[in-house]
């Protein structure tokens, strides 16, 4: 995977992951063509499009589009079900996430982000791995907080 | 698990949040932003010492300020020190902030090393596995330069936890992708292909990415993962949706570690080993049945997940293109996705069948689909799937099916999305041509494709349209008829304007006789579209006025008229203006005679790759056209474009008559008619030499160290040489492949040295053999030179290419031990008997590449001579007829200047010096 976007229906961007080098200008560049893009297609169509030489593959959950860059070779059903598991994640850890969580917690959300992914390819699938790598920081904070009160 | 607002929850970012959402205008929100921005600012440089909290706040301020859109250029600092706290969740701040922002500022980068560096050696796999995280995240040279080492160290021990594992895998992953050179798994292949065998599955699930990625790029040293993969693949294929726990999603097994699984396997051929085989194929044909089971689930994401696997299932099939019962099986199996509801299901069936449809098992197969292929691209809603259609449609043509398939693109065409319509008047273009068995069908489809989409026809098609009525003289007289009709229409595109006025100054003959089509009845129709035309239309038309002088002595009255009026003679443009002047001088000062020699009909176009298809992979970039396409592109449009009877008539001089449009890809013909007679050949015998043929010669000095290669290649010609030498003595063989379908007569070699004939004669697509026998009689410095000429349609070929035959070519291996060498090397101590060279290495400087080369060059390669072991000593024997001349070589390779110093002893100066030369090219 080349990046992944998270924005809404406004076109507000709520997350970026890139894992290729690229500059600022060109993210920015990206970004906003591709918000373009997706935000002009109609419910029903299909989540797969050719863009440049890659290939898109978005799904929309609620007032969020979450937006993912594959290479040619790259499975398409697989990327979309990566999308779900990671819409999943975030379900779990916030509880019926919505888009606020995401707003207010973005630093929670690319925490999670890294546990599931890393350098765009899949790194821990099981729902419990990930879920037990986040609640053990979040206990490692806990129990050094206590420690230093 | 933790409430939301989770641990210490950053009130004051929360804050700040707040108020940035609520900012009504851009510019309040900017406001808001510089008020935070100098707020952060005083307190990073206030004297008062930041704690942790405040600081890990502010910082996370940056970090969403940032990810808003803003530029960020401080903070970078406090930051990196948040790094070394040793409170988890300020040390995760940190880690973000620099993962999202690196900076290549070479002072921050080292503190951020060592940062790294201090956390992956606390043994704490919290901290480590942050640590790797931002390597994977920022993956930037200089962490691969301080990291590459250290990580497959990580990756393989035996005490390293399994999500520490897991990133040091990805991490190493990111690395080779941005720095492969840095990244040398060496001796730690073997154990990281065997974690495909680790009994945690997220640990497979992670290092098989990096496994493919290295399989790609080194396939021979990480072949054994192919039997492990098969049987790790056969084991999740096999079990039962419940065994793999939450590795199962939604009620698939594994469905992530599958798709990797089937595409490491795709890095490779078929498994030789009859047994790993056989349980690949059971593998796919249990994932192809259980595409035919009813679904456990009616979940969107249990189908995907299946699915998933099946495409990619579907894929290594196709990948092998070897079992024609998979493929076929596949190939319905798709067919049934062409009608899903889903419409993903339906696009990515349409995607994958275009490479199916290439493949000879199962064309025939995805043929039968043609109707539903057909009804998506009339009914699908969504223009990505059209798209798809189309280009299967394109995929699954042949002759069988051409006419129906080119009628249903051209008739899409007419409602087509403007996006796509570029690319499908250039597939039908190209599919008209390439599967044309009459040329009137092929005139028809182009002249139909100007009147549909005139506007998307490139000049690309409108030339290759022109090109090919002129080499085919069975299809002049229906283009000319046909195009006349065109032209009736009221409103027509210019682009028809185009080539009605050049095919009917060229061949308005051929329909003059019938009296609706009468002499005057033509040029007035041209005329009449004169003025609504472009200035190179005018010029065009122009160009077909005097023609038709030519052709009709009767119209030569009413265009002088129109030559000489106002409008032409004086008109604004020069080029307009100077084709009116000299047309019109030509046509009353030339004797008919001369203008018949002048405006004579254009000849044959030499055969090259169709400009179409060249834009056509240009537009969707390389690799979209298959090789397979390419070549039958070559092959059957050569039928077409070769023009057989005519292009092979030795006998006709290259016609010096002016090529209106330029199509020989000179520059136009603009100064097109100079009013002198006697000057006119001379300007026009341009139009004969066949320059315009980009041929690609290879450099002599590829043949250094080989003997057998392909010498010479062109549009044309091929030509490929074998060679073996014997003492002094040697042969080669020269082989003259016809690449055209035409052939080449009067077909001469001539060499500066002595050698048989060759055959004179080249059929289309034929190859014929030359021999050639070489005595050395003394050391010699230049190559001899092989002189070929032949005739191809009537156009005199000249090429002019050096023998690969070097001085190394006669030289015979001596081996000798250690001693022996340097005593030698001593005894050739004469100043001129050394020749030296420093030189840059042009190559990567592998080892064995060298080995093979030195090995090429015909010198025994000496082993445990020098004593360093990085350098090369080799000698030889060089035999002439005259002599022999004993020589030493020594290359000694710095591979961190990436130079070389060459060193060459020998008995007779010019060897050496010779030798010397030869070699600096080779690394």
């Amino acid at each position: 995977m080349q990046f992944m976007l998270l924005f809404s229906r406004q076109g507000k961007l709520r997350l970026q992951k890139w894992y290729v080098p690229l500059s600022d200008k060109e993210k920015k560049k990206i970004t906003r063509e591709l918000v373009q893009t997706v935000l002009a297609r109609k419910p029903k169509m299909c989540s797969f499009l050719e863009w440049r030489d890659l290939k898109i593959v978005y799904k929309r959950y609620a007032s969020l589009y979450f937006c993912c860059a594959i290479e040619d070779q790259d499975n398409e059903l697989i990327t979309l079900e990566i999308i779900h598991r990671y819409v999943e994640l975030l379900d779990k850890y916030f509880g019926s996430v919505c888009e606020l969580d995401i707003i207010f917690n973005f630093e929670k959300a690319y925490f999670i982000l890294d546990e599931f992914l890393l350098g765009g390819e899949a790194q821990e699938t099981s729902k419990k791995n990930v879920l037990k790598a986040i609640e053990q920081a979040d206990l490692l904070q806990e129990v050094r907080a206590l420690a230093t009160a | 698990m933790p409430a939301v607002s989770k641990g210490d929850g950053m009130r004051g970012l929360a804050v700040f949040i707040s108020d940035i959402r609520n900012c009504k205008s851009k510019e309040a929100e900017i406001k808001r932003i510089n008020k935070e921005l100098a707020n952060i600012r005083s307190k990073f440089k206030g004297d008062k010492a930041l704690d942790g909290y405040s600081k890990k706040k502010y910082v996370c301020k940056l970090l969403f300020i940032f990810l808003l859109g803003h530029d960020i250029d401080f903070g970078h600092m406090e930051a990196v020190n948040l790094l070394s706290s040793n409170k988890y969740t300020e040390k995760q701040i940190g880690y973000l902030f620099i993962s999202v922002l690196v900076n290549s500022n070479s002072e921050l980068i080292r503190l951020i090393n060592n940062a790294i560096k201090n956390d992956l050696s606390s043994r704490n796999p919290t901290f480590m596995c942050l640590a790797l995280h931002c390597i994977a995240n920022v993956g930037s040279r200089e962490m691969a330069e301080a990291f590459a080492g250290e990580i497959p160290r990580i990756l393989v021990a035996g005490d390293t936890m399994d999500s520490v594992k897991q990133s040091a895998a990805l991490c190493l992953l990111r690395l080779y992708k941005t720095s492969p050179d840095l990244v040398l798994m060496g001796e730690w292949t073997s154990r990281v292909v065997h974690l495909l065998n680790d009994q945690h599955m997220g640990v497979v699930t992670a290092a098989i990415s990096l496994i493919t990625c290295l399989s790609q790029k080194n396939p021979d040293e990480f072949k054994t993962c192919v039997s492990l993969a098969v049987s790790r693949l056969s084991r999740i294929v096999s079990s039962a949706s419940t065994d793999l726990q939450d590795y199962t999603y939604y009620f698939v097994p594994a469905p992530w570690l599958s798709c990797k699984l089937l595409r490491l396997l795709q890095c490779y051929p078929p498994p030789e080993d009859g047994a790993v085989k056989g349980r690949l194929v059971e593998c796919l044909e249990t994932i192809l049945n259980k595409a035919q089971e009813p679904p456990k689930s009616k979940k969107v994401q249990h189908s995907n997940a299946k699915n998933a696997i099946l495409f990619e299932a579907i894929s290594l099939i196709i990948h092998y293109d070897s079992e024609p019962n998979l493929l076929v099986r596949a190939c319905n199996q798709l067919g049934q996705f062409l009608q899903h509801r889903e419409t993903n299901l339906r696009y990515l069936a349409l995607e994958s069948m275009c490479t199916l449809a290439s493949s000879e098992f199962s064309h025939e197969a995805v043929k039968t689909h043609i109707e539903t292929v057909i009804n998506a691209l009339k009914t699908e809603r969504d223009v990505s799937v059209r798209q798809r259609a189309a280009d299967l449609l394109y995929a699954m043509c042949d002759r069988s099916n051409a006419k129906q398939i080119v009628a249903e693109m051209l008739s899409y065409l007419e409602t087509a999305d403007y996006s796509i319509r570029e690319e499908m008047v250039l597939k039908v273009a190209i599919l008209a041509e390439k599967y044309a068995v009459d040329y009137s069908w092929y005139v028809d489809t182009i002249l139909n494709l100007i009147r549909i989409a005139g506007d998307y026809v490139s000049e690309e098609v409108w030339y290759r349209v022109i090109q090919i009525v002129i080499n085919r003289d069975d299809v002049q007289g229906y283009a000319a008829k046909t195009v006349f009709e065109a032209l009736q229409a009221p409103a027509c595109h210019e682009n028809m304007v185009k080539v009605g006025g050049y095919i009917l100054g060229e061949f308005g003959n051929l329909i003059a006789g019938d009296p609706r089509s009468s002499p005057l009845v033509q040029f007035n129709l041209l005329h009449s579209k004169f003025h609504l035309c472009s200035v190179p239309t005018r010029a065009l038309l122009l160009s077909a006025y005097i023609k038709f002088i030519n052709l009709f002595p009767e119209t030569k009255s009413t265009i002088q008229e129109v030559l000489r009026s106002d409008s032409q003679i004086r008109n604004s443009d020069v080029e307009l203006q100077q084709r009116a002047v000299e047309y019109l001088k030509l046509s009353s000062i030339a004797s008919t005679d001369v203008l018949a020699t002048v405006l004579e009909e254009m000849p044959p176009f030499p055969e090259r790759e169709s400009s179409i298809l060249a834009k056509l992979k240009k537009k969707k970039g390389p690799g979209a056209v298959s090789v397979n396409e390419l070549e039958e592109g070559k092959r059957e449009g050569g039928e077409l474009n070769g023009g057989g009877e005519r292009g092979g008539d030795s006998s006709s001089t290259p016609s010096p008559s002016a090529d209106l449009l330029g199509l020989r890809a000179g520059p136009p013909v603009t100064a097109a008619a100079p009013s002198a007679g006697s000057l006119l050949v001379d300007v026009f015998s341009e139009a004969g030499v066949n320059d315009d043929v980009p041929f690609l010669a290879v450099p002599a000095c590829l043949f250094v160290c080989k003997n057998n290669g392909v010498l010479f290649e062109n549009q044309l010609l091929q030509i490929g040489i074998k060679s073996e030498y014997r003492q002094n003595l040697g042969r080669m063989y020269l082989f003259y492949g016809n690449k055209t379908s035409v052939q080449f007569v009067t077909f001469t070699t001539t060499l500066n040295v002595q050698a048989k004939p060759v055959e004179p004669l080249i059929e289309g697509g034929a190859q014929v053999q030359q021999v050639i026998n070489i005595e050395c009689l003394t050391d010699f410095s230049d190559a001899p030179l092989l002189n070929i000429k032949f005739r191809y349609g009537g156009a005199l070929q000249n090429l002019t290419l050096k023998l690969p035959v070097t001085i190394n070519k006669f030289f015979q291996p001596t081996e000798m031990a250690s001693h022996d060498f340097f005593q030698r090397w001593k005894q050739l101590s004469l100043p001129q008997q050394e020749a030296q060279k420093i030189f840059k290495a042009n190559h990567a400087m592998d080892t064995e590449v060298l080995k093979a080369k030195l090995l090429g060059l015909g010198m025994a390669l000496l082993e445990n001579v020098d004593p360093n072991p990085e350098n090369f000593v080799c000698a030889g024997v060089i035999q002439t007829k005259a002599q022999q001349v004993g020589s030493l070589l020594r290359l000694e390779p710095n591979a961190q200047a990436q130079m070389y110093r060459l060193t060459v002893r020998s008995s007779k100066d010019t060897v050496s010096k010779r030798l010397c030369e030869l070699l600096a090219e080779q690394f």
